[in-house]
């Protein structure tokens, strides 16, 4: 009889936690809600959508007609002649995904070797003047992309303050056509993306132990090797974060190439507009944006592999 | 034979400065790069905002200071009406995206791990992880078929894209803050009766503000900054000042960009310090 009592207790007692953690799922997910729908309408859907008209019949003039086509992918990486139907390889494509990921991977290149000794400077200041540089970092990081590409091109036109100096103190005789090269976007992606590798790295070597590098130097380490391979080993997390950062927006870059390519140096991001444009191919437009996404997230899996050898790493 | 002499006190000489100058964490020419990239991080914004005070017509010709191009901006009834849609827009926004993420924050922290849970995160960070582009052709497709459908051309669309890409920014300053914050207030809350919704408005809230307040204003910044997005998603005669200038910069340049710009970065520079300067008082 008492025993059947406490079981019973025992019975409303883990019911009663059944419902309140019940209650607690659906409080948390009540809450979640209005957020996730707004995503859904405005970030994950489309991409739904766009998979779809992937799969459609451009319109004559834009837009899709409903009927199923494999067409628009066939097109991504083929070229089919308009007079005798010969299948040969979208070189044009190919031409400008094979720039998107040079002129990305240089970026993320030069951001680091630029970054890196910035990131490091600033963890080495004392502690009260850190802040002071990291925040000189930050003000470009939040102003305008496009104010900062602008303030890029006004420099770099052969009427601009660098040629203007080179003039000056006699280094060139002609101006240097810098505008619309892939030089010209090279430099505006990393001046625009370089806060995103200096902060990661940044927030790496701050919790770096300085310890380490006077237990090498104890042992006859030089400093290139103490920067290999302890520094650099350990701190690889905030490179390999802030290489990923770097990367994603330069592939999918769009204000800049516009801007300093002056519409012939195309990146991925103008080829897709232009097929909404003039091209007015919107399932080729969406077929070559899922392309960008399916690279972006081969390059996010990478991340994600790194990160946990990395982290794997520093166990052992 | 003098080199063999004076050998020892080239060494001790160099151990001294050695002790004196030897630092652990020096680098030789990484203060130097940092310099030049702290440099370049500036300097080409200097042209920029010194133009803007042009009297001249031109971006590269110094002719004397003047606010004359601050005058035709103001005057300019373009630039008035993408001003003006540009802080509706980004208000709407940030208002909306800080309620969401707040309430989102507040159901993914401080709570059991729940099935859906990393799906609700991937969602919430998908603004940041898919490149603009492709967010911004995929909202272009789906709202022209809305468009076709219903015929509705208004400023909705323009605020529940801005709202989106919005939300993760916002939640991630609030959700750091959620997560430093224990909840034993809360409790004590609650075991002297208090409801939970007073528990919440009376506890949580006033705790959360700062990490409300960082998220909203970065919100705010966000969508006032968008280019790619708006540019896709607008309907004719809906500019924003960022796409409005980049529809500039295809026709002549004049200093009246200049001195837009000027103004925007003097907004986004303010926004910053604020956010910079409260987040640090709270570290301390």
């Amino acid at each position: 009889m008492d025993k059947d009592a406490t079981q019973a207790e025992e019975k409303q007692n883990t019911n009663l936690e059944e419902v309140v953690r019940q209650q607690t799922v659906r409080r948390n997910i009540l809450l979640t809600t209005p957020a996730l729908v707004v995503l859904f309408i405005a970030a994950s859907g489309p991409l739904l959508v766009m998979f779809l008209f992937s799969f459609l019949t451009p319109g004559d003039y834009g837009g899709v007609k409903w009927e199923a086509s494999t067409q628009a992918w066939f097109q991504v990486f083929f070229h089919t002649d308009i007079f005798d139907d010969t299948v040969s390889i979208a070189d044009a494509h190919l031409s400008i995904l094979w720039r998107s990921v040079k002129l990305s991977g240089l970026t993320t290149i030069l951001c680091f070797v630029l970054g890196f000794p910035t990131a490091y400077f600033i963890a080495t200041r004392p502690a009260e003047s850190r802040n002071f540089w990291l925040f000189l970092v930050t003000i470009p990081f939040w102003t305008n992309l496009l104010i900062r590409t602008f303030a890029v091109l006004e420099i770099i036109r052969n009427a601009g303050v660098i040629n203007s100096f080179l003039l000056a103190i006699g280094v060139i005789d002609a101006p240097l056509d810098m505008l619309y090269t892939d030089t010209a976007i090279l430099l505006g992606m990393t001046y625009v993306y370089i806060p995103l590798m200096i902060l990661p790295i940044y927030a790496s070597l701050e919790r770096f132990d300085f310890r380490l590098v006077e237990a090498g130097y104890d042992l006859y380490a030089s400093r290139l090797k103490v920067l290999k391979r302890i520094i650099v080993p350990l701190i690889k997390p905030g490179v390999i974060a802030g290489s990923i950062l770097v990367f994603i927006p330069s592939l999918g870059a769009y204000v800049t190439p516009r801007i300093l390519g002056g519409g012939k140096n195309l990146m991925l991001g103008n080829l897709i507009e232009l097929q909404f444009g003039q091209g007015r191919n919107w399932p080729l437009g969406a077929a070559l944006s899922l392309t960008l996404l399916a690279i972006v997230m081969i390059a996010l899996i990478f991340y994600v592999r790194s990160a946990q050898r990395a982290g794997a790493g520093k166990d052992s | 034979m003098y080199a063999v002499r004076s050998g020892p006190v080239l060494v001790k000489i160099a151990n001294m400065m050695f002790k004196q100058k030897f630092s652990v964490t020096r680098m030789p020419g990484f203060s130097v790069v940092a310099m030049i990239c702290f440099f370049a991080l500036y300097m080409p914004l200097a042209p920029l905002v010194i133009y803007s005070f042009n009297e001249g017509n031109n971006i590269a010709l110094w002719e004397g200071f003047s606010l004359r191009w601050y005058g035709s901006a103001w005057e300019n009834e373009l630039v008035q009406g993408a001003a003006i849609r540009s802080l509706i827009i980004a208000s709407f926004a940030s208002v909306f995206a800080t309620i969401f993420a707040t309430m989102a924050a507040l159901g993914t922290t401080r709570t059991k791990p729940y099935r859906g849970q990393m799906t609700i995160y991937a969602m919430i960070n998908q603004p940041l992880m898919v490149p603009e582009i492709v967010t911004a052709v995929a909202l272009l497709i789906l709202f022209a078929l809305i468009k076709q459908a219903t015929n509705y051309h208004g400023f909705a669309y323009l605020i529940i894209a801005h709202t989106a890409f919005c939300i993760p920014f916002a939640y991630l300053p609030i959700k750091a803050r959620l997560e430093g914050m224990d909840n034993t207030l809360e409790i004590a809350a609650a075991d002297l009766y208090a409801r939970p919704f007073k528990t919440f408005r009376r506890i949580t809230l006033p705790l959360l503000l700062p990490g409300i307040f960082a998220g909203a204003m970065l919100a705010f910044v966000i969508s006032l900054d968008d280019v790619v997005i708006t540019e896709f998603v607008k309907s004719a005669g809906q500019d924003t000042l960022p796409t409005y200038m980049l529809g500039q910069l295809r026709r002549a340049i004049t200093p009246e960009i200049n001195a837009i710009s000027t103004v925007l970065l003097g907004v986004s520079v303010l926004l910053v310090t604020l956010i910079f300067f409260m987040s640090r008082k709270r570290g301390n």
